[in-house]
Parts: C-alpha cells; structure tokens; sequence
C-alpha cells in the first residue's frame, strides 16, 4: 500500500483479508495464473459460502413448493421461504408484508409500471395509479435502462409524458428546475439512488418532498444502494424501491420490490395465475392481498432463502462499516485514477453523496480495449455504457471503463488497477 | 501476454491508420448497424457500378477491433466482382465464429486473418463483425433497388 493509501484509509474497520476467504470464487486465478482483482460488483457481486450453503441446504433437505403444501417439506420450505422475506424487511427497516419477492430490481420496476397500466381497468381503489394523456412520468438522464424503458414503455401505453432531470457536467443530478420537472401533472417519479455509471448519490428527500407535493408516487431504483449503504425506508420517506439479491452477495435469480403498506395494498396485480388468488370461479377471480397479490407462481424460493443468508452476511458485517470500507476505497481510487495523466474520471471526483462506483476514460482509446488489456492483467472491470446509454449520450462518448468496488475489495487492488491502466497507454503508444 | 493474439499489428496498424473512412457519394445504399450491448455504431455506404464494388465509405464510433477490421473489410472488398466480395464476407464470418480453430484461407482474406485471435474472445466476435454485417445488408439493399437505364442501382 502507497503512503497515500494509508493516509486516506485511517483504521480498517474489520478485516478484509480474513472476509476474502469467505468467498470462494476471489480465490481463483484467471488468464493464465494472475490472481482475480473482482472490480465489477457493481454488475454483480461474488458470493459467501453462507450463502451457497443456505441454497444448498434448502435443496438437500427442505426443497417443497411454497404455499402449498400440508406435509412437513412444505411447513419447513414456507418458514424458511417467509423467515428470508422478514430477514429483508428487517435489513431496510420495512414491515415483513411490505417486501414483494420478484425476480430483479428490473421485474420490481415494471411490477409497478404495469400495475399502473393495469389501474384503468382496475377497480376504484386503483384510481390514484391511473396515468394517461396529460398526465407524466418523470425521470433521469442517469437512469439505468431498467428504470427508463419501462416508463417510456408505459407512456406509450397510455398517452402520458415522459420528463426527465437533467445531469450536471460533474455526473450530479440537475435539481435546480426541480418544480417544473414535476408539476402538477405528475404521476410517477423514478430515480435512481446511486447511479451505476458515475456512482452518484442522490437527494431523494428534495425529490420526494416535491412529488409528494403533488401528489406523485416515488419509485426508487436501489439496485446499487441497497448492496452498499445503510438504508432505512423509514427514512428514505420515498414509496418504492427496488433492488437485485445478486448485486448483494445473494443468489441471481431473485429481487426485491419494498411498497408502502396501503400503496401496495390498491395496486392491481402485475402477474397473474397460482399462490396470489383468493377465489377463482369460471368468470373471475379475487385476489390475494399484498405481498401474495404479487407473486405468482411457485416463487423462486431457494434464491430468496440465498438472500436471506446474504442480508444476514452482510448485517454480521455492518452495513455501516461496509459503506466506510468503501468510502475510503473511492477517495483512494479518485485520487490515483484520477492523477493519471490522460485519464479523466466520468462523475464526482470527490467521494462526498457518491459511492464506489469509478467510470473513466483512457484518452484515445475505447473502454472496450482498455477493459481488454485491463481483462489480461487480471482485472476484472465493466466497459461500454453500462445499460444507460442516454448518459454515455450526455457526456459525448462511446462509455465509460468503470471499477466498482465492494466489502472484499482492497487498497491493494486500486493500485493494481492503477498500474493497469498505465500498462494499457504504454500498449497502445 | 496473450493478448498479442488479439491485438495484431496489423489490426492496431489499420486502427491507428484506418483506409477508406469518412462518408462520399455517389452510394447506392447506406446502414446504420450498433452493437447493444456495448454501443458500437457504424455508418457504411455501399457503391456497386456494373456488378463491382466501386466504394465502401464509412464513419462510426467503436473500439479498435470493430474499426480496424471494417478497414479491413474495404481493402478486401473494393474494386472486387460484388459475388467475390461476398463470398470474402462469408469467409470472414466463418472465420469469426470458428473460436481460433479455423485454418483460413490466406489468398481469400489476406489481412483479415489476423482476426482468428479476436475470435477466441467471445464478447469480441461482434465488433469485429459489426463492419461486414452492416456491408453485407447495404449490398443487400443496394441490390434490391430498381436498376436505373444507365445500369446503376438508383
């Protein structure tokens, strides 16, 4: 570690080295023998062996199908599959029927966009959902495609307006013009809570205050703050938030939707079929109330369990110390990603409201080949647009290369990266 | 280091120098092809005067490999009989999806077998193809416009 390193780091607040050996897969080595230097947690993160046991033991010993069943396989498959939902409640300070089981932060998004479009047809308590013409949507120019798509695609749906935040030349949020960016008219609001390209963190109080103003429901795409910061939605005072298990040491396969109690409880159904009726005749049928209402089918139940040992790993770790770890990890790598010569980082260059998440650009050359040369060393990164095109658009450039960095990552691994890049200038000089 | 197997020099020769860049006229078709998953977009015309292949103009964004091998493409392809610049694109094709297997045939593609490295890389195989995809539609679209009385497709 550089003097810099030190200076920055200040006393680890637990011991990442020993935390390493819970995670199989950072054993490996990669490209013929170089040690794996994992800088693409943002995309998803690697997994603890508590949490590939859970799933394991889940399959080996309980495996029934939720809801089901009256035999013993099936009580034990329901306590373990409902004890994972109260263990999720518990890590974002929600009520247990609060948490919707869903297959990604991207299904949770469109669970509530398509509830919306489903309002009109919907019965009176869906009136506050209902969205068309005149009505608007309003978003970000650093939306992941997850929480854009969907919106436009519900706009087109039904006659409402898209609208959207600007982004400042430093990758913030542009809130100056935030009383006509959501007027009266306004429906929905869906942010971000930290993007995944420039890593910003943003001001969802100033946001929500205006929209809960007039009126529009707050949807917030937590998929990389959940993993990363403590969060409370108690306090986050928004009324969705959606989040991926795979980002958070927790199996692919299974995410989170988090709806306030009474929201939740007037939407229409998304999906529809077995486990979220109520009755079911020939010419219709009744539903369950939430979170059943919205999980059709045989859940995707040993994943969910996964999650639970995941939120329980990271809990044993401290969301808090979690969030110091890498704070300190972003100055660090701003500071000597940022002093290269020829490299501009994309985003805040100061770790304050941000998280750690580092997109830059090698002067001259394409994020593809950086990666590629980076990829040889060892180093995994992510490059191109990172699912949000509109802000690669933004800054005027093809993407970005971007390390992103979680509890198992290093001071150590930043210099890696560093010396990295510059191994990719003298390559391609 | 085994990226030298990608980055050849002729491909970084061709990235740093690329031939034929830039839009002209006259063009009989022009397409725009991306590549989603990282962005990429090319831009080609095509010009095909009495069944050759009089021009292939281009201008685009993307990483070396899928802007040196459209360079390439216009070295192999231009002043060729349209049937023989076809058959050099389904060869190049072959070619990139052989996973560093195949054994090309160095008469046909000359400096495009320097991407048999680039076809190791799976997450590579697009931008290397991203150039020939988007001539082999232009041809196609220039083809199947109305062939005007001075015998060019208009």
């Amino acid at each position: 570690m550089t003097e810099l390193a030190q200076l920055l780091t200040g006393p680890p607040t637990f011991d990442v080295e020993a935390l390493r050996k819970d995670f199989p897969l950072l054993q490996r080595t990669v490209r013929g023998g170089r040690p794996l230097v994992y800088l693409d947690s943002g995309a998803t993160a690697q997994k603890p062996l508590a949490v590939l046991d859970a799933e394991r033991d889940f399959y080996e010993l309980h495996n029934a199908a939720v809801h089901r069943g009256a035999h013993q396989l099936a009580e034990e498959a329901d306590e373990l599959y409902e004890g994972a939902r109260a263990k999720v409640a518990a890590f974002i300070g929600a009520a247990t029927d609060e948490i919707v089981f869903t297959k990604n932060a991207t299904e949770g998004i469109n669970l509530v966009a398509y509830s919306m479009s489903n309002a009109a047809t919907s019965g009176p308590e869906a009136a506050r959902f209902v969205v068309g013409p005149g009505d608007e949507v309003v978003v970000s120019e650093m939306e992941h495609h997850s929480n854009l798509v969907p919106w436009q695609q519900l706009c087109q749906r039904t006659g409402a307006t898209l609208k959207w935040f600007r982004v400042d030349d430093d990758g913030r949020l542009d809130t100056s013009d935030v009383d006509s960016v959501i007027t009266e008219r306004a429906k929905v609001v869906a942010l971000v809570h930290q993007s995944n390209v420039v890593g910003t963190v943003n001001p969802l109080d100033v946001i929500a205050a205006r929209a809960h103003d007039v009126g529009a429901v707050v949807v917030i795409d937590g998929a990389q703050s959940v993993p990363h910061m403590p969060v409370d939605v108690g306090a986050l005072g928004v009324d969705f938030l959606a989040f991926s298990g795979h980002k958070m040491c927790g199996p692919s396969g299974v995410g989170v939707l988090w709806g306030r109690r009474e929201l939740l409880a007037a939407m229409p159904p998304f999906l529809t079929g077995g486990s979220m009726i109520e009755i079911v005749e020939m010419s219709g049928t009744t539903f369950m109330p939430p979170p059943a209402r919205f999980e059709a089918g045989v859940p995707n139940t040993a994943q969910a369990i996964g999650l639970g040992a995941a939120v329980d790993y990271l809990s044993g770790v401290g969301m808090q110390a979690i969030a110091e770890h890498e704070q300190a990890l972003t100055s660090y790598a701003l500071s000597r990603v940022g002093a290269l010569s020829g490299v501009r980082i994309i985003g805040p260059v100061t770790a304050e409201a941000r998280g750690a998440t580092v997109s830059f650009v090698v002067d001259g050359l394409h994020p593809h080949d950086v990666g590629q040369v980076l990829d040889d060393l060892g180093i995994a990164v992510r490059t191109g647009h990172h699912c949000a095109w509109p802000l690669a658009r933004r800054f005027n450039i093809p993407g970005t290369t971007r390390a992103t960095f979680y509890l198992y990552n290093t001071h150590a691994e930043i210099d890696t990266l560093a010396e990295g890049i510059d191994a990719v200038q003298r390559f391609f000089s | 280091m085994q990226l030298e197997s990608m980055y050849q020099e002729i491909i970084l020769d061709h990235y740093k120098h690329p031939h034929r860049r830039g839009l002209r006229e006259p063009y009989d078709a022009e397409v725009h092809h991306v590549n989603p998953a990282c962005g990429d977009e090319v831009t080609l015309r095509v010009r095909i005067e009495g069944g050759r292949v009089a021009d292939v103009s281009y201008d685009g964004m993307g990483c070396s490999i899928s802007q040196a091998s459209t360079s390439v493409l216009t070295d192999l392809v231009v002043d060729q009989p349209l049937e023989q610049a076809l058959a050099v694109q389904e060869a190049f094709l072959s070619l990139m999806q052989s996973r560093g297997q195949a054994e090309p045939d160095d008469d046909l593609l000359e400096d495009a077998v320097a991407f048999v490295g680039v076809s190791q890389y799976p997450a590579r195989i697009k931008c290397a193809l991203l150039g020939w995809m988007a001539f082999k539609d232009a041809t196609a679209q220039a083809a199947s416009r109305p062939v005007t009385s001075e015998g060019v497709t208009a």
